[in-house]
Order: C-alpha cells, then sequence, then structure tokens
C-alpha cells in the first residue's frame, strides 16, 4: 500500500501526542544547551498543526505539507520554526499534486527537506543541529528504498540523536557555550528522532513497510 | 529627502523599544521601525512582525536590518525572501552589532546617505574598538 494524505495526517497526530508528552523532556534539554523553550514551542506548533489540518480535506499530500510547513514556520517560535517550517514546504514542493507515494518518493521529498534546513540555518553535519538526524535518516531511507526494515531505520534514527551527545555545538544559542555544549543531546535532533520515531510507527501500524 | 529605514529586531520587544528611543533622540526625522518579540510578545522572534517593520519604513531609499541572535537572522532572512516576491528588494542585514550599528546607521542616514553608505558605516561599527 502507499502512503496517502491520511497516513500523514496520523502520523502527525502522533508527532503532537508524543511531543505534548516529552515537551517537558524537551525544555530540559534546551536549557541544558539553549534558551529552554524548545519543548514549549514544538508543543505550541504542532497543536496549531492538528487544528490546522482537522478544518480541511487533503487529497494532495504536497498541499497538506506546505500547510503543515507554513503553521511550523509561524507559531513554533525560535530558530526551529522557520526550520521546521522550511522542511516540511520544501517536502510539499516535491510531492505537490499526488494523492499517494511511495517510500522512495517521501526519501526524495525529505532530500529536498534537508537541502532546505541547510540552506536556511546555513548549517552542515557535525554542527550539533537537527540535521544531524535529517541527513543520514534519509540517506539511510534513500539507500534502502527497496529493502527498508522499520526497526533498523528507528535504531538508525536513535543512533544519530544520540552522536549529537559529543558534539560541540556550531549553531544557535548552545554555540555560545562551546565545548561545554558537549555532553548534552541536542533538542533540535531529540524533536527529529520523534518526527521520524513516530513515522515509522505509522509506516509499521498501516502496513505500509515491511517490519 | 528620504532617508534610509532602519528596522530593530531582538528576541526582546523591551529591547528595541528602548533602543529606538535612544536613536530617536539622535535624530527624529530617520524613520526606525521595531520587530521585537513573538507573535505572542514573548521572548522569540517572528518573520511576520518582521516583514511588517521593514515595510513600515520601506522606500526607494532602502532599509537596513539591525537584529541580535541566532533565529533573528533565520526571520529576517525568511521575511527579506517573502518581502523579494513583492519586488520590496532594498533591505539589507547588517553584520553589526544591533546597539553600535543601529547608532552609527541612524546617524549616517539622517545625512541623508544612499544606502550603500548606511551599510559601509554599518561595517566599520563591527571592528570598533570600545575601550
Amino acid at each position: 500500500m502507499l502512503i496517502q494524505s491520511d497516513h500523514i495526517i496520523k502520523w502527525m497526530e502522533l508527532v503532537n501526542d508524543q511531543i505534548d508528552r516529552q515537551k517537558d523532556y524537551l525544555t530540559q534539554l534546551d536549557q541544558a544547551i539553549g534558551d529552554g523553550d524548545h519543548g514549549i514551542n514544538m508543543n505550541r506548533g504542532f497543536k496549531e498543526v492538528i487544528h490546522k489540518i482537522h478544518q480541511t480535506t487533503y487529497d494532495d499530500i504536497g498541499k497538506l505539507l506546505q500547510d503543515i510547513g507554513m503553521v511550523l514556520l509561524s507559531k513554533v517560535g525560535g530558530a526551529s520554526g522557520p526550520l521546521y517550517g522550511t522542511a516540511f514546504i520544501k517536502a510539499g514542493q516535491v510531492l505537490k499534486g499526488k494523492q499517494e507515494i511511495t517510500i522512495n518518493e517521501l526519501g526524495q521529498a525529505f532530500q529536498e527537506s534537508v537541502n532546505g534546513i541547510k540552506l536556511r540555518g546555513k548549517s552542515q553535519i557535525g554542527d550539533k543541529t537537527m540535521l544531524d538526524v535529517w541527513e543520514p535518516v534519509t540517506m539511510y531511507i534513500q539507500q534502502n528504498e527497496n529493502t527498508l526494515n522499520i526497526r533498523e531505520l528507528v535504531s538508525y534514527a536513535r543512533e544519530q540523536m544520540e552522536n549529537t551527545k559529543e558534539l560541540e555545538a556550531k549553531k544557535g544559542r548552545a554555540s555560545f557555550l562551546g565545548k561545554r555544549s558537549i555532553g548534552h543531546l541536542d533538542p533540535g535532533a531529540v524533536s527529529s528522532f520523534i518526527l521520524f520515531e513516530t513515522l515509522c510507527s505509522i509506516l509499521l501500524e498501516e502496513n505500509l513497510i515491511k517490519k | 529627502m528620504g532617508y534610509v529605514g532602519i528596522v530593530l529586531v531582538s528576541h526582546s520587544h523591551e529591547l528595541v523599544k528602548g533602543l529606538k528611543q535612544l536613536l530617536s533622540q539622535l535624530n527624529p526625522h530617520v524613520p526606525i521601525a521595531l520587530a521585537g518579540g513573538t507573535d505572542e510578545e514573548e521572548i522569540g522572534t517572528s518573520a511576520d512582525k518582521i516583514q511588517d517593520a521593514i515595510k513600515s519604513v520601506y522606500s526607494d531609499k532602502g532599509v537596513v536590518v539591525f537584529f541580535d541572535l541566532g533565529s533573528a537572522l533565520i526571520n529576517t532572512e525568511l521575511a527579506i525572501e517573502r518581502l523579494a516576491e513583492d519586488n520590496i528588494t532594498k533591505v539589507h542585514i547588517a553584520d553589526a552589532p544591533l546597539v553600535e550599528g543601529a547608532y552609527t546607521a541612524v546617524v549616517e542616514s539622517g545625512c541623508g546617505s544612499t544606502l550603500e553608505k548606511v551599510i559601509n558605516v554599518t561595517k566599520e561599527a563591527k571592528s570598533l574598538t570600545k575601550i
């Protein structure tokens, strides 16, 4: 079965639940090396996303992702708003007009998200940002599209998130801490992991992919 | 004679509000607009607010934007990209400290200088030695 708008909507509902449950944890992480509002910001943003996408019926996956991106852009706040917003808007542009998509196409869309995040944040891999999860996970999806094992994908994504602990922050508020940022997970990498983990559980639940 | 417009972007509304008071004393004719805090008046920055601020002081003379930290830059870039779609293109982000940069820019703009001249003085403000 292919991925449809309803699956993306379920994904967003699950992200919203998870962020809501983990907002204090995300905020704690952000208090250590940022400005301490990542949990609050993401929670507000995804609540608004749910509000918005429940008001409309979506056939076009591109339009759906575009709408999600626009809400995140203006509602999340901090740097995460424009970055997450750009990621979804860019993916939406790739999938414009599509009613159903393959994992392969989702991977291609995420590739554009990655390009957008890099451009908007002027970041690269190893800077201790959300990109440290987004880029390798997207590459992994693209490289293993035909033989993608969902549990392996989740543990790979988790590994990427955990790797940010040992990195020195080069971007955002954490970069002012320099070496003192080492030893802390990057909050954006953690929220990105939540995004991919929930995506995987939807793919699994809906039998969209091999276990 | 028009003036190059100045936009002050900060995570805190109070911060740029105070700065604007200071700068308006220097020259009350230079148009200065603020984009401080989020849409909910919390600490943070908003691309929408920045976009509105730029528009409100925009003329053919152009606008220079000053910002404080991190996401202020990302949101300013986003605002400028959107304004470019409406042909509002003479907008420059200054790579300078917010207070010193805006101070020199207001002085230069107040002389009726071009956007290029104002940009040049803000560059000098970056390497200003204070002691």
